[in-house]
């Protein structure tokens, strides 16, 4: 009897039909692995078996009885647990509290108690954590830590690991398999969405492939390869992205001096970083999500002021210019997270003509055929799927970030600052980033990639930079960029002399 | 001697006077800690006022007032909820909307009660328990309304409640990162709705206290927006609930002393000493409030899929 | 085999959004039944008396329209704040500020001819509606303090701050009551249609509209505060000047706010009192909500406002029923249409 079984799950997002009669099973005791492209529906598929949406169609069956799941609270009472991909943990709380929010008896809270009852269930469950410490203060991987230990806690028999090694160094993922491997010997099962194929070919025993929303396919990992398993999620032979250049042949564009900068806590995000991109190079930043990545790019963009040091553009010092002004200066910014780069209630027309609105006015009043005019010739060169007067955030992750790229790159700038350009897009928008991004370097622009996705950066940058807790810990040609040296960079056990 | 007098009158009338704030506040935070903004406040305090005094004045009853009060204001509370929470539609709005509307509910009921005319009746207001009768200095001081006394306990009850009890940590969780608790099993809507409804009662008695316990009769002026000091004092008071007794004691003071002042002969307009804790208040959200940061998920509706 | 229809959340039909105002209207009538009949009225006779009674007359639509004048600029006043994110709830002093201008202005100006001084008065207004929104507003954008606390704490500022001056130097000496002396002839606002009442005030209030849609849909300021208004993050990334956009829409809402208390002073009273405004600050709000924050809307809302403020005394005559049943309905009014825009998000769909 399998431990969990869905079957015929449908479900639809407005004209969006994200799961589309899937079927799913996991047996007792095996580690089974989700395997998709962003977009094709595998975190859609589990939050539903979590509780989170309700499907329009289907059901689900736990160890062989018909079972409603209408949240959470139901799902655990299946024995089901889920770990997020975004953390579902409580900042100002502590540790203790997290793991005891919603399941602890009674209606009283003893602090004493309580931590002594979720330390013995980490010492139970081979979990190393702080019951007293305030999960704000948690790096990362501790922070999974709890998350795995909350399940856990609530005496569930199936888990569910949402793209778990996306927050992790290689050798936090290493920590994280001895542990999935210790908790299914011991009876547990697991299912575990990923989308890296060598991770999923290590860890499971079975692999179900989502593609568009459909089932592709249930194969054993001894029956199958990487190879196979990306035909199956692309439809098609894979590609990687070609690169045959030297690195920083051109001259130095965008200089960062002693950069130190607070995030929004008041902490201190940037400690001194220095960085230089070129001319018609691609400088990529890798480091694990959380290490200052988001204020560096927030320091370049012009929306946040560091505390000390220079940044020059050429011989204009833009240290402390708005973002207006740089954007002027000729620099082309992608934010971080494109929902917070474009006003999603305005129209497309609206967000391209945004940035450089004094362009688009005559007299203080809005030029309204030049703004649509020029909504539509971005849309044809960009091939974005949308008409000028639609509103921006009806369009889906890859067009609003083409609309994105058109603002940023339509002006010819000399700088570009890409900052994660490609998370959470399909293959296909995926491919047109990274082919722009490579046509802007030929063009002889600057470009600094800021990505977490450590293959992107590997395939796309001439030289990289890793940042580890605000610093730049080593700067290196592309060729010397192991995946074992960025490992231990990344993760700070290792710092290099700076490379110009 | 004069001073000394001057001073334990000031204290005195400084804890009857933060007693509404004192309900008041603690109900918003309530609301706040669990992540809803209710500027509903203004308009529930008011309608407190209403009901306890007509039902007190038609029971003869003053508790059965409170009660009466209390109830009316779980109501309002969960009106609260019904926009807030069910609806997710923006709060600040929604909450003016409801002020507005018991304010005006409570007018028109009031004229259909009593009618146009008429002087409204009076009532015997609640007396004050002389505790330390006799003693000097805190014998003044410690004669308050049984209400005054309750207001006080409140600080370490919420306080329990809040930091003690799972309901208090569900509370402070939805109020904080409510994706979190959903997906820890918290019901988001059932802890928001409850939080609402006990904020609600609250803020309603803290109007009830001014019809009931301090002057014994309704005007329609009762109080002339002492539901935004509160707003404005949970900010001051970082949402944490020893911190709001401080300030409803800090403002009840200046409320206090507002009115010796005018006795004094100082040659100012009474208005000015009218609006002087309106001012003081903004002075204070100036000084406070670039610092003060609320629970996270304020003024942010929570819908699943 | 017959279709199923469901409720699906997609974009309802363009038709369907645009009765959404009317249903609202129709079930707040239904709510603010009970109320009616508690006051020992038949609600249908109400009804006639809120709606249709003052549209009956020229007297009445003339009325209905005097009413409106104060409601059409507090609403384009509340309009343009929230478009641009800036919850100014301090329309209502804000309304003072430019009442107390009007009426220090209004026995000033002696000798100067009634085009001239009417203007002098409006700019005072507006001037004077300006610098009491400007505190919240400095507040708001370099301290980060929220609006919505100081501007609400302003209008308590400003109801003390005139209730000083009329009980104290400007308290007529003529009766003695805490009015302001009556302002000179040529500060008033002309009759439109003498011996009605209604007056020039209602033509600034109609321009007031136009103007906020003006600048809110076709300038670049206009863009500007709505982008901050629907996302001020991503404004900020574009380059937009956030807060100094959010500080000029503060001043021009609290001038238009002040606009109101001049047409109210110089168009209606002729001096000032400390019942100048009933609510038209917070009565804005409702409009503005109503006309879903665009300015045409929020006119309509307001037209339909004073219908109803009209109407209300009407009711209170005719049936005895308590004249603040008029603001009852419009807080009813305003709580269900907040709840009805949500179905704009809902569609019928067939389903196999």
């Amino acid at each position: 009897m399998d431990a969990v079984q869905m079957v015929g799950i449908t479900k639809q997002f407005g004209p969006l039909t994200a799961n589309n009669k899937v079927d799913f099973e996991l047996k007792k005791g095996e580690v089974h692995a989700l395997l998709g492209e962003n977009g094709a529906g595998k975190t859609t598929l589990m939050r539903i078996l979590y509780g989170l949406y309700k499907p329009d169609f289907g059901e689900i069956r736990v160890n062989g009885k018909p079972v409603q799941i209408n949240s959470p609270k139901d799902a655990i009472d299946n024995g089901i647990g889920m770990v997020s991909q975004h953390f579902t943990l409580v900042l100002p709380l502590t540790v203790a509290e997290n793991v005891v929010l919603g399941f602890n008896p009674g209606m009283t809270l003893d602090p004493k108690q309580v931590n002594k009852t979720v330390e013995e269930a980490a010492k139970k469950f081979g979990i190393d954590v702080h019951p007293t410490a305030l999960v704000r203060h948690l790096s990362v991987g501790e922070r999974q830590r709890v998350e795995i230990l909350k399940a856990l806690y609530r005496n569930i028999s199936v888990l569910i690991l949402d793209e778990p090694t996306a927050v992790l160094v290689p050798q936090e993922v290493d920590m994280l398999f001895a542990t999935l491997n210790r908790l299914r010997e011991s009876g547990l099962s697991v299912i575990f969405i990923s989308h890296k194929l060598y991770e999923v070919m290590t860890i499971s025993d079975r692999i179900t492939v989502l593609r568009d929303g459909k089932c592709i396919g249930t194969v054993n990992k001894k029956d199958t390869n990487e190879r196979a398993l990306a035909r199956m999620m692309v439809g098609r032979d894979t590609f990687g992205v070609q690169r045959d250049s030297e690195p920083c042949s051109g001259k130095p564009l965008l200089k960062v001096q002693n950069i130190s900068a607070m995030d929004k806590k008041g902490l201190l995000a940037l400690k001194d970083v220095s960085l230089e991109v070129c001319e018609g190079e691609i400088l990529g930043v890798a480091g694990v999500s959380g290490n200052g990545q988001a204020e560096l790019a927030s320091v370049l963009s012009g929306t946040l002021k560091p505390e000390s040091g220079k940044v020059m553009l050429g011989d204009l010092e833009i240290t402390h210019l708005d973002p207006a002004s740089i954007s002027k200066a000729g620099v082309g910014r992608i934010p971080e997270d494109r929902h917070a780069g474009v006003v999603g209630e305005m129209t497309v027309a609206e967000n391209l003509a945004l940035e450089r609105l004094d362009d688009f006015l005559k007299n203080g009043m809005l030029d309204r055929k030049k703004i649509k005019d020029h909504a539509e010739a971005m849309i044809k060169e960009y091939q974005i799927k949308a008409t000028p007067s639609i509103q921006t955030r009806k369009l889906s992750g890859g067009n609003m970030q083409k609309v994105i790229l058109a603002r940023a790159l339509f002006t010819q700038p000399h700088m570009i600052i890409a900052s994660q350009p490609t998370r959470g897009l399909d293959i296909g928008a995926t491919e047109y980033v990274r082919h722009k991004l490579i046509e802007q370097r030929e063009r002889g622009a600057a470009v600094l990639l800021i990505s977490e996705d450590l293959e992107e950066v590997r395939s796309l940058s001439d030289r990289i930079a890793v940042i580890y807790e605000g610093r730049i810990v080593g700067i290196l040609p592309c060729s010397d960029a192991t995946e074992e040296l960025l490992g231990l960079l990344m993760s700070g056990a290792r710092e290099m002399a700076n490379e110009a | 001697m004069e001073l000394l007098f001057f001073i334990e009158n000031l204290l005195a009338a400084t804890l009857r006077v933060a007693t509404p704030l004192m309900f008041g506040t603690m109900g918003e935070l309530f609301a706040e800690r669990s992540g809803v903004l209710n500027l509903g406040i203004e308009g529930t305090m008011f309608m407190g006022a209403f009901v306890g005094f007509t039902v007190a004045s038609m029971t003869g009853s003053l508790w059965l007032g409170v009660l009466a009060a209390l109830l009316a204001g779980a109501l309002a509370g969960l009106l609260m909820g019904f926009f807030a929470v069910k609806l997710g539609v923006n709060q600040h709005v929604s909450g003016l909307g409801i002020t507005l509307l018991l304010t005006s509910l409570s007018l028109f009921l009031f004229r259909v009660i009593f009618g146009e005319n008429q002087l409204p009746p009076k009532i015997e207001p609640f007396p004050q328990l002389t505790i330390l009768q006799g003693v000097p200095f805190l014998g003044d001081i410690l004669s308050q309304y049984a209400l005054t006394y309750i207001a006080i306990l409140l600080v370490p009850v919420v306080w329990y409640v809040l930091y003690r009890t799972n309901f208090g940590l569900d509370m402070r969780a939805v109020g904080e990162n409510p994706e979190a608790a959903d997906a820890a099993g918290v019901n988001v809507y059932r802890t928001r709705y409850i939080a609402l409804a006990i904020g609600g009662a609250l803020m309603s008695v803290g109007g009830a206290f001014l019809t009931l316990a301090q002057l014994g009769s309704f005007t329609f002026g009762i109080i002339a927006g002492r539901g935004w000091v509160c707003i404005a004092l949970i900010i001051f008071a970082n949402w944490q609930p020893l911190r709001v007794l401080w300030g409803a004691l800090l403002f009840g003071g200046f409320f206090a002393l507002q009115l010796r002042l005018q006795t004094t002969g100082l040659k100012l307009p009474y208005e000015v000493f009218l609006a002087l804790p309106y001012i003081v208040t903004i002075i204070a959200l100036a000084i406070t409030g670039r610092k003060a940061t609320g629970p996270a998920a304020v003024l942010k509706p929570y819908k699943r899929e | 085999m017959k279709p199923n229809f469901r409720i699906v959340r997609s974009p309802a039909p363009g038709w369907f959004s645009a009765l959404i105002p009317l249903l609202a209207i129709v079930v707040t009538f239904m709510i603010t039944s009970v109320f009616i009949i508690i006051a020992g009225a038949n609600p249908f006779e109400a009804y006639y008396y809120f709606l249709i009674s003052p549209l009956t007359s020229k007297v009445g639509i003339l009325e209905v329209l005097v009413k409106s004048t104060p409601l059409l600029l507090t609403g384009a006043a509340v309009t343009i704040a929230f478009a641009s994110g800036y919850w100014n709830i301090g329309a209502e002093g804000q309304l003072y500020a430019g009442a107390v201008a009007a009426a220090w202005l209004g026995t000033a100006l002696i000798g100067v001819p009634q085009p001239v001084a009417v203007l002098i008065m409006l700019i005072g207004g507006f001037i004077a509606g300006m610098l009491w929104a400007l505190v919240p507003a400095i507040l708001k954008v370099k301290l980060a303090v929220d609006e919505v606390v100081t501007t609400l704490l302003m209008n308590y500022v400003a109801l003390f701050f005139v209730s000083a001056l009329l009980n104290g130097p400007w308290r007529d000496p003529v009766s003695n009551w805490p009015q302001s002396p009556t302002i000179l002839a040529n500060t008033m606002m002309p009759k439109l249609l003498p011996p009605a009442r209604l007056h020039f005030g209602f033509i600034i209030g109609i321009l007031a509209v136009a103007t906020v849609w003006f600048i809110l849909s076709r300038t670049g300021l206009g863009l500007r505060m709505r982008s901050v208004g629907m996302g001020q993050e991503a404004a900020r990334f574009m380059g937009v000047k956030v807060g100094r956009t959010m500080f000029i829409t503060a001043l021009i809402s609290g001038g238009i706010a002040g606009l109101a208390g001049v047409t109210e002073v110089a168009g209606i009273h002729f001096h000032l009192i400390d019942a100048i405004s009933p609510g038209y600050g917070y009565s804005g709000i409702i409009a503005a909500t109503l006309g879903n924050l665009n300015p045409i809307g929020a006119g309509a809302a307001s037209l339909f406002l004073g219908l109803i403020s009209t109407g209300s005394q009407a009711v209170s005559r005719s049936l005895g029923v308590p004249s603040f049943l008029g603001d009852v309905v419009q807080s009813t009014l305003l709580l269900v249409t907040l709840a009805m825009f949500l179905l704009r998000n809902y569609t019928l769909r067939r389903v196999e």
